[in-house]
């Protein structure tokens, strides 16, 4: 089963069931529906099969490898591969969508547009998005960097909220401007491959260890790293997320936040480390201290909210700060650490997100305000918001404490003062996430929460598996680790930083080995 | 210096490498013959019939002058046929094919054809409403464009001065009355060609003048005694230097280059849409093949002396024609606007002066001639009574309405805007590359930012087709006849095959080889 083109069948399945979900004619929107949700079981079945047939300890740095020459007058070829942080990523877009699916199930109703419409953008998001993670053919990847905007545009632009037609627009013109100017690294990188190899190529793993001059390598780096921070985002490049989320419907900022903006981080360990090692440890200091002002500012941001979506929007990128700290520690545990942090966040952003949704759903308002004791109607439903909360704060015996605590700790040991400082956003992470439960559950019961229904099966089908995921990952995340590591000691072998030796005194020598040259 | 001649010898004029060029001429004066002897109810489709087989004719005729006999002079050295010119004069014959079929529409406008049934009359006179009524049409156009067809044909292939000077009035002057001769709001129509007869005449003259000039300074016209005697004299000339500006200045006003832009919106405009797409594509790959020919051959030795000024050409129409597309609230001149901003892109590749950049022209001006003519096409399906609903505001909602049509629109917006997948990002991608390998960074970086500015306005036409409600008394869609649909469908497949396997394209414009000199 080596020859299986696996990584082509995951991201074309789920295409072809968005060209089958948007045909379905009018009046059948039901069987519309279960055919979306039945194609992305399959292709979590599929990912499942494969990760199950994934070396962690295989010596070559992709897996099922998929080789074809496509356009060959500039060295663009059609390749495929995963390594383990890939992996990982695309495990978690598998196992999101049907969870998006059954959560969606009745959001298509309340617009003017088909329900059809909104499946298959999901399914056509699943494919694309496969794409940008297996692809090791740098222009394949910026072909799919681009192409992952239209579904979400749609689907913002369509389905959402009162502000949906401003918060598309802003979504594209900032991720277009970003990707394009990813597009000028990419074909200057093209033509430094040129001078450097005889011919051009898009190559991933003959693009690494290219010596490119050091001047060109900081100007393709910033080019590189621009594009992926408005991506993630990075305060001062955000501003667009939290309008996205407070127009979008619950899937999709879960697809949006839990999955794409992984692209972005996903990016900078990917591409920006390994592609432009001295860059990036010449711009480390930088992007630290950006990562930094993320964490705190966007925490600090998201306490004055008053709307759940841009509340957890900012949320996210006080995390996406931890995330991109963890990447730029250049240490073994802080690296890991980030991309366990992706994943974990992917999951507390989507329950969050989705159990917000529920509640927005019977309320009508996404307005904090507007909720008040709904834990006495609802106990159900306001504990398992609870329980979202209480992830995204990174409660400990929950993923996100395994990667928020890991990267943390990383980071300490090349950056102390940075971790220290980014501290603070797991306290401020306390407080907004409690004082937005406090408001919205506990308390009296408003007159506008008396009708709430407690939580319905296909709710709880939906936010359940999530539930389990993140518990599960929260006491044994060692098979993601297992994955992961070997991906990143080979980004960080091309980095070429040594690791920082723990500081711990030595008896009776006296000697510190960390101040050893 | 000047040669006088001593004896005469009959000019050896390799018919064989004229005969596609000779065909199109034939068949343009073969349709004066038609309208001088053929009954009038057969006028209109005895010349349709000749002027669609003399360009399938033609194109056959083409493909035959391959192996030796291309890249050889015809006509005594006046005319080139090399790789380029055969590259260049096959997209003309095809886009041509691809326009013409819009002309020979008549289904979309209740009383007949795109164009004034008797281009004589006063607009709103009895005599007009009494053409209108015996159905009479201006079958004259077609031997007026097969005219003009011819004189693109020549142009790319002029190897001298004065044939080049002739070609490009024989192309321009049956445009300028084809311009006055819209069946709609015929006094615009009337006003937009004779700005454009007064600027080209004007852009005509430089161009003579600077012709003049050069055969001063090098005692020849030919391309190749240019060159010689760049490569014979050291520091600047007075003769070379107007001469090459005036020249250009002629070639830059065809092309539509700012500052010699302020024509195109006014006669896009007024002209019928359907010489409106014929003029936006198929003139801008004759202009532009003409000036790669004369910058390349004949002044190619200048070029460290000419870039500069392209380059501040380049950079200025890109963001012109980005920034006032924005302003605009009619159609045609949004999209006027867009193919000026076109013109700066495809300046990128000829500025690189290199096989890449010849070759990504090359590919750039077809891509942009399928998708120009496919939206113009669009443009003049959506009608109201006073015939094609051009202000932005009747498009809103197209895409509830007939989400097919909206849709193809959507397809060649994107392409415009550079979108992966379609042609518009392979074209894009080609002349960034070739303007990076060949030193013109931050015109690719202006570049970049003019396609991040452009897509704003590309993009609120999308959102306006599928995310607006529909006017009440909005325009309807009329279903064209098979003409209209089979020029979308090949506009639709060219601009989908480009984007998606652009490698045999881009093979034969990377393989036609150099300019014979």
């Amino acid at each position: 089963m080596t020859d299986f083109p696996w990584l082509t069948t995951l991201g074309v399945v789920p295409l072809v069931g968005a060209l089958a979900v948007a045909f379905v004619p009018a009046g059948r929107e039901r069987l519309a529906k279960q055919l979306a949700l039945f194609v992305s079981l399959l292709v979590l079945a599929l990912t499942v099969a494969m990760a199950a047939q994934f070396e962690p300890d295989s010596t070559s740095a992709f897996q099922f490898v998929e080789q074809h020459t496509w356009i060959k007058q500039f060295g663009i070829s059609y390749s495929l591969g995963v390594d383990g942080i890939a992996l990982v990523l695309i495990a978690l877009l598998a196992a999101l969508v049907p969870v998006v699916i059954v959560a969606s199930w009745n959001d298509a109703e309340s617009s003017t547009h088909r329900p059809q419409t909104m499946f298959a953008l999901f399914l056509a998001l699943e494919g694309v998005v496969v794409f940008v993670f297996a692809a090791t053919d740098l222009f394949l990847f910026y072909v799919a960097f681009e192409v992952m905007l239209v579904p979400v545009y749609f689907l913002i632009g369509m389905f959402g909220g009162a502000q949906r037609s401003y918060a598309a627009v802003k979504f594209l013109l900032y991720s277009l401007l970003g990707g394009l100017v990813l597009l000028v690294g990419v074909v200057a990188l093209y033509v430094t491959s040129v001078h450097q190899l005889g011919t051009g190529t898009f190559d991933f793993t003959q693009l690494v260890g290219l010596p490119i001059a050091t001047s060109t390598q900081r100007w393709l780096f910033v080019a590189f790293f621009f594009a992926f921070a408005v991506k993630a985002p990075m305060v001062p490049f955000h501003t667009w997320l939290p309008d996205a989320a407070a127009a979008g419907t619950p899937g999709t900022n879960t697809l949006l936040v839990g999955v794409l903006d992984k692209v972005g981080t996903f990016g900078m360990i990917r591409l920006c480390l390994p592609l432009f090692p001295d860059a990036a440890r010449w711009a480390a200091p930088v992007v630290v201290t950006l990562a930094v002002v993320s964490v705190v500012y966007a925490a600090l941001v998201a306490i004055g909210q008053g709307d759940m979506n841009r509340l957890v929007a900012y949320t996210s990128v006080s995390h996406f700060g931890v995330i991109v700290l963890g990447v730029f520690a250049f240490t073994r545990l802080g690296d890991s650490g980030s991309v366990f942090y992706m994943v974990a966040h992917g999951l507390s952003a989507a329950a969050l997100f989705l159990t917000a949704g529920y509640l927005i759903r019977r309320r009508g308002s996404a307005q904090i305000a507007a909720f008040g004791g709904v834990a006495r109607v609802a106990p159900v439903l306001a504990g398992v918001f609870l329980l979202a909360g209480l992830a995204s704060l990174s409660l400990p015996g929950l993923a996100s404490f395994v990667g928020e605590l890991t990267t943390l700790v990383g980071s300490y040991q090349r950056w102390p003062v940075a971790a220290v400082i980014s501290v603070i956003g797991i306290v401020l992470a306390a407080v907004y996430v409690l004082h937005m439960y406090k408001r919205v559950a506990q308390g009296p019961e408003t007159d506008d929460v008396l009708g709430f229904s407690d939580l319905g099966l296909r709710e709880a089908w939906a936010i359940g598996p999530i539930i389990v995921v993140t518990v599960v990952l929260g006491f044994f995340p060692q098979p993601v680790f297992k994955w992961v590591n070997p991906a990143v000691d080979r980004t960080l072998a091309v980095v070429g930083l040594s690791e920082p030796a723990p500081t711990v005194p030595v008896s009776g020598a006296g000697s510190n080995p960390g101040e050893q040259p | 210096m000047i040669r006088l001649v001593t004896a005469f010898e009959t000019p050896h004029f390799s018919l064989a490498l004229l005969a596609p060029q000779l065909v199109v001429f034939g068949a343009a004066l073969a349709g004066i013959l038609v309208e001088a002897f053929v009954p009038r109810r057969w006028r209109r489709s005895t010349q349709i019939v000749l002027a669609f087989a003399a360009l399938i004719a033609a194109f056959a005729l083409l493909i035959t002058v391959t192996g030796d006999a291309a890249n050889s002079l015809a006509a005594k050295g006046s005319v080139a046929i090399d790789g380029p010119a055969l590259f260049l004069m096959g997209t003309v014959l095809v886009l041509s094919f691809v326009a013409f079929l819009l002309f020979a529409e008549r289904r979309v406008d209740v009383s007949g054809d795109a164009f004034a049934p008797q281009g004589a009359t006063i607009p709103g006179s009895e005599e007009e409403q009494e053409a209108t009524r015996q159905g009479v049409t201006t079958s004259e156009v077609w031997p007026l464009a097969m005219f003009s067809v011819g004189g693109m044909l020549l142009f790319v292939s002029a190897n001298d001065l004065l044939t080049m000077f002739v070609a490009l009035e024989v192309l321009s002057l049956p445009l300028y009355l084809m311009t006055g001769l819209a069946r709609r709001r015929r006094l615009l129509s009337q006003e937009a060609a004779l700005k454009y007869f007064l600027l080209g005449a004007f852009s005509s003259a430089f161009f003579l003048f600077g012709a003049a000039l050069l055969f001063g300074y090098s005692g020849g016209i030919s391309f190749n005694e240019i060159a010689a005697s760049l490569a014979a004299t050291a520091g600047l000339d007075p003769l070379l230097l107007i001469g090459t500006g005036f020249v250009a200045v002629g070639l830059f006003f065809k092309v539509g280059a700012v500052p010699f832009q302020a024509w195109i919106p006014d006669v896009y405009q007024g002209a019928p849409t359907p010489l409106t797409g014929f003029m936006a594509s198929c003139t801008k790959v004759a202009a532009f093949g003409a000036m790669l020919r004369l910058f390349y051959v004949a002044l190619g030795g200048y070029r460290w002396d000419w870039r500069p000024i392209f380059w501040v050409v380049a950079i200025l129409t890109m963001l012109v024609g980005s920034i006032l597309a924005i302003t605009q609230t009619d159609m045609k001149r949004m999209l006027a606007y867009s193919s000026i901003a076109q013109v700066g892109f495809i300046l990128i590749g000829v500025l690189s002066t290199s096989e890449a950049g010849l070759s990504s022209t090359m590919f750039y001006l077809v891509a942009y001639g399928f998708a120009t003519i496919g939206a113009f096409a669009v443009v003049s399906l959506v009608r109201n009574s006073g015939g094609e609903a051009t202000h932005l505001s009747n498009w809103a909602g197209l895409g509830k309405r007939s989400p097919v049509l909206a849709g193809v629109f959507t397809l060649f917006l994107l392409a415009f805007a550079g979108i992966p997948l379609t042609s518009g990002f392979t074209s894009k991608f080609a002349v960034f590359e070739a303007g990076i390998a060949g030193g013109a960074l931050p015109v690719v970086i202006v570049g970049v930012l003019a396609s991040a500015i452009a897509a704003f306005f590309y993009v609120r036409v999308i959102v306006l087709m599928f995310f607006s409600d529909p006017a009440v008394d909005g325009p309807t869609v009329v279903v064209p006849s098979a003409f209209t649909t089979v020029a979308l469908s090949l506009a639709v497949a060219a601009t989908v095959l480009l984007g998606i396997l652009p490698g045999p394209v881009l093979d034969l414009a990377t393989n036609v080889g150099p300019f014979i000199r």
